[in-house]
């Protein structure tokens, strides 16, 4: 195939387009968490980068210390930086209720240098390998392609747990009560329903999916302390493009610019880093709310 | 009756006095720019002078207008490397070559300004982000920045054609020249009527628009200016510094402008310039620490959220009842 003047071949093509659903899956997963957290406490988390970072951290800790494997980690992780984020906004972002929003931006963005410059002290810039759970190690012959069995199993759980949330969120009522209290906390607290405790829990939770996001992404991109301030711009863009308030959008615009991003590294390579940027741009010029956001 | 005629006679007081506090600030300001060189390093002080220009460009925004850019370093940087290329390749004398990063920030304020102040808030801060860690991208592509090596041995040359700015002297009157010529461009914006006007975005912008202004073409014009004066910053920075790299572009510049204007005071006109000298010493004498700064950076912008929100000078207005 030529394009461009580039030689595409097929492998190259389909190579290329897995990597792009494996980034679409942190960006989703990433993007998610920053919807949640948006729509409950009205905040955009600056250190969800960090905690992205320190999930991974977190796989590799249990593994090293502990001697706890990939699978304990994939659920300690997300649970122990979740619970790092439910004290955070328990002693930081709960003092700033009712500031200008840009505040709490500015505290999770001094947060985040702090916990990049802490773990960046000890470990340095480079990579730690964390090594691929053996139950997922090899490959599928689909035929055209090999298919790592772990950048699967990514893509596969990263889609359970997006869409899982975003059933819980949308269609029980532990959601309803969430989205309610979106929309006017003080009714819902006069109906008897803890709303604090459910910000701080909303918090965390925002928090555990990007950590999980994280233990997910060890095995692939080795664990860095840098590896959050290396992707959070992306997927701030991508929230941007998917419009803040839609859970459902943000999911699918990470998936498919993850996919927009590994295509464009096949036919036009020098465009492949700032393909999303350029696609925000476009979309803010046509639909400044996002393309799944209501305007506001 | 009594209360009607004393308020007016005390705004009145007030401006006056706040005229006279910024007087005597701009004349205390002035005379430190003058010792400074005799008693520190002279190089650390044309440096600092260049990041405190970038902070009041900065706070011209956020103070004033109340628009939160996370991207202002794409400004500083860009405008870094098209003076150090102009500078070097093209050979032009220094004040040609700055202009022409002042220019080139400029429109590149102008673009991504016209996308994104489109959007208030958080969504604001996001774009900017965005846009910054694509001309980040950008310069690390370019040919003419040369990736990670950046632009090296910039030619100081001579300012227009008579001032040799090898010298280290005149090199340090030059800093300071522009230095004050961008300081007072963002006084003279805020205090004209068009920094009102900006003003009155910031308080209610549904009101200004009721009242027949087109807040939008304010606003970018605010951020095109804000854009510019942090040109001005980074292409001096160029010469002063003779290179040109891809720190002054990257992200980690855009936080720490913010926790320059942040320590020293939003919406003032002296807090940026005193945030920006604590933010660089800070650097300067905790560089053995390594990534210590960056961590002890984290705690200066969580404390000051959380406990010291008007910064030094605005507390010290505050106090005193002044506006600097």
């Amino acid at each position: 195939m030529n394009v461009f003047g580039h030689v595409i071949s097929w492998p190259q093509l389909y190579g290329q387009l897995l990597i792009g659903l494996i980034n679409g899956s942190f960006y989703a997963l990433l993007s998610l968490g920053l919807a949640v957290i948006f729509g409950m406490l009205t905040i955009v988390n600056f250190a969800h980068g960090a905690f992205y970072m320190m999930g991974a951290f977190g796989a590799y800790f249990l593994l090293k210390l502990a001697g706890l494997d990939y699978w304990w980690a994939l659920i300690l992780s997300p649970f122990a930086i979740g619970a790092i984020g439910a004290i955070v906004e328990r002693l930081f972002l709960k003092r700033l209720v009712g500031l200008d929003p840009l505040y709490s931006l500015l505290l999770t963005f001094g947060l985040a240098l702090i916990f990049q410059g802490l773990f960046q002290n000890f470990f340095g810039a480079s990579g730690l390998p964390y090594a691929i759970p053996k139950q997922l190690s090899g490959a599928y012959n689909l035929g055209f392609m090999f298919l790592p069995v772990y950048r699967g199993w990514v893509i596969v759980a990263s889609m359970v747990v997006s869409f899982g949330t975003w059933l819980v969120i949308e269609k029980t009522k532990l959601g309803a009560y969430l989205r309610a209290a979106t929309e006017n906390p003080t009714m819902v607290r006069a109906f008897g329903i803890n709303v604090p405790r459910m910000v701080t829990l909303t918090y965390g939770f925002g928090v555990a999916l990007a950590a999980f996001a994280g233990v997910l992404a060890a095995p692939i991109n080795q664990v860095r302390p840098g590896m959050g301030a290396d992707i959070i711009a992306v997927v701030f863009a991508v929230v941007v493009i998917g419009g803040m308030g839609s859970i459902m959008g943000s999911i699918l615009t990470g998936f498919v610019l993850g996919v927009v991003e590994g295509l464009t590294k096949v036919f036009y390579p020098e465009a492949s880093n700032t393909v999303v940027f350029v696609i925000m741009a476009i979309v803010l010029l046509i639909r400044p709310a996002g393309l799944f956001g209501r305007a506001s | 009756m009594s209360v009607r005629l004393e308020a007016p006679a005390i705004a009145a007081d007030a401006t006056a006095r706040d005229r006279r506090a910024n007087a005597i600030a701009f004349a205390v300001m002035v005379g430190l720019i003058v010792l400074a060189p005799f008693v520190a390093y002279p190089f650390f002080i044309m440096q600092a002078l260049c990041f405190a220009l970038f902070a009041c460009a900065f706070n011209l925004l956020i103070g004033y207008v109340n628009l939160l850019s996370l991207g202002h370093a794409m400004f500083l940087g860009l405008a870094s490397y098209v003076c150090a290329h102009a500078a070097k390749v093209w050979g032009l004398e220094p004040v040609s070559a700055i202009a022409l990063g002042v220019a080139a920030s400029a429109a590149l304020g102008v673009v991504t300004g016209a996308l994104a102040i489109r959007s208030i808030g958080i969504y604001f801060a996001m774009i900017t982000v965005a846009f910054s860690q694509m001309v980040y991208f950008f310069c690390v592509e370019a040919p003419f920045t040369h990736g990670e090596d950046g632009i090296q041995a910039v030619p100081q040359g001579r300012a227009l054609g008579l001032f040799d700015l090898s010298n280290p002297w005149i090199l340090y009157v030059f800093v300071a020249i522009v230095f004050l010529f961008g300081f007072l461009a963002v006084q003279r914006t805020v205090n004209s009527p068009f920094g009102e006007i900006l003003k009155a975005i910031r308080e209610n912008e549904p009101r200004v628009i009721s009242l027949g202004y087109r807040s939008m073409q304010y606003k970018l014009a605010a951020f095109s200016l804000s854009a510019a004066i942090a040109g001005l910053a980074g292409a001096t920075k160029a010469i002063v510094a003779q290179n040109a790299s891809l720190t002054d572009v990257s992200f980690a510049m855009s936080g720490e402008v913010v926790l320059m204007t942040l320590v020293g005071g939003m919406g003032t006109f002296y807090g940026p310039v005193i945030g920006a000298f604590i933010v660089v010493s800070m650097q300067n004498y905790l560089a053995q620490y390594g990534e210590w700064v960056t961590v002890i950076q984290g705690v200066v912008f969580v404390a000051c959220v959380l406990v010291f929100r008007r910064g030094i000078v605005g507390e010290l207005a505050a106090r005193a009842r002044i506006s600097l």
